[in-house]
């Protein structure tokens, strides 16, 4: 979790406002957008399944950069520090709140999914996603750099619930867990490199709520993996058409 | 790490209903290092048989994304425990950070403490 003291208080810097459906303009060609216009976000009490809280951390053990230095170039190089194969089209003004992202991700079993977040925080060091509906959880991602022990050490930490049945049987049987995982310890990893450093990644996870919430069971109506899938042999015949 | 600057007063009240509700003044900043005292607080009114528990934000200075994600978490281990966790006093800056975050179909948000414990 982001670690900073308060950057201005009793301002509405920092938060994104309160939005009913989220807006993705300015995606280049090429990307898929699907799963984002139009959407809610989801909620941070919504989704399916067990609620889980992940953080994984890189300490950059040797490097002079400070946590605001990491989290700027962060912020300004995001998409580069992804594992390849997944894309977040960075908005127009780049992670700032409110802004919407749109992202193309190759999930297990190399399906193509599109979805997307919104900035929902941002300070010096620290910034937040939420997802919209669709998207494989509900929940919040948070990225932080913050001094420990003499050093700066980057961290993801994500609380979040599988948002569907599908989602939520691909988590139980590990395969969720494990795309989510090798995710955000490559980018921890690229992260450190970019700064000089080869991280070990540190991870922990706590399972906040066992139980699954059946009310959000019929949110695999908008489950992003099967709508990108259905949009798949339309996007091939577009690109034929050069369209 | 920085230290946590967070204070929280509790106080014990029976509602009309004859409830245990404990309020929580709090004071300082919700962030990543308000965890331990806002999650030990808890820890100590839970086994005393509380039914509601009312975050009151009046003297909130500042809260970030670690501090809602910290909210989440007292509001999941509250429902577990079969309790209510309301807020009351928030100002329209968090007020609409609850929406943003949708806590808001999730948390019960009162104007005043008054009506969080009519609420009770």
């Amino acid at each position: 979790m982001s670690d900073q003291s308060s950057p201005d208080v009793n301002t509405n810097a920092g938060w994104a406002k309160p939005v009913d459906r989220l807006k993705s303009p300015g995606v280049p060609a090429g990307a898929i957008n699907l799963n984002v216009e139009g959407r809610q976000l989801s909620g941070l009490s919504a989704g399916f399944g067990q609620m889980w809280q992940k953080t994984y951390k890189v300490r950059l053990s040797g490097s002079p950069a400070a946590p605001q230095e990491v989290v700027k170039v962060w912020k300004a190089e995001f998409p580069t520090f992804w594992p390849k194969g997944n894309n977040l089209y960075v908005p127009l003004r780049g992670i700032q709140p409110g802004e919407v992202g749109v992202i193309n991700l190759t999930a297990p079993g190399g399906l193509k999914l599109s979805t997307g977040i919104m900035v929902i925080y941002a300070d010096e060091t620290s910034f937040s996603f939420m997802t919209p509906e669709g998207h494989m959880f509900a929940g919040m991602i948070t990225f932080s750099a913050f001094e420990e022990d003499n050093a700066t050490v980057t961290q993801v930490q994500v609380l979040i619930r599988a948002n569907d049945p599908i989602y939520e049987i691909s988590f139980r049987l590990g395969v969720g867990h494990q795309a989510e995982d090798v995710f955000w310890q490559g980018t921890l990893t690229n992260l450190a490199q970019r700064f000089g450093v080869n991280g070990h990644v540190v991870q922990q996870n706590v399972l906040v709520d066992p139980r699954v919430q059946w009310k959000e069971a019929r949110n695999i109506w908008q489950n992003a993996g099967i709508r990108s899938t259905l949009y798949m042999p339309v996007a091939i015949v577009r690109r034929l058409l050069g369209k | 790490m920085t230290q946590a600057n967070i204070q929280i007063q509790v106080r014990s009240i029976s509602s009309t209903n004859n409830h245990a509700v404990f309020i929580f003044d709090i004071s300082g900043e919700i962030n990543a290092q308000a965890e331990s005292v806002l999650m030990d607080t808890y820890t100590r009114v839970n086994s005393s048989g509380a039914r509601t528990i009312i975050l009151n934000f009046q003297n909130l200075q500042y809260m970030n994304s670690s501090g809602i994600g910290l909210l989440v978490t007292l509001l999941i281990r509250i429902q577990r425990q079969k309790q209510n966790l309301f807020v009351c006093n928030l100002s329209d800056h968090y007020r609409q950070i609850f929406e943003l975050t949708r806590l808001n179909e999730a948390i019960g948000i009162y104007a005043t403490e008054a009506e969080a414990l009519a609420a009770a």
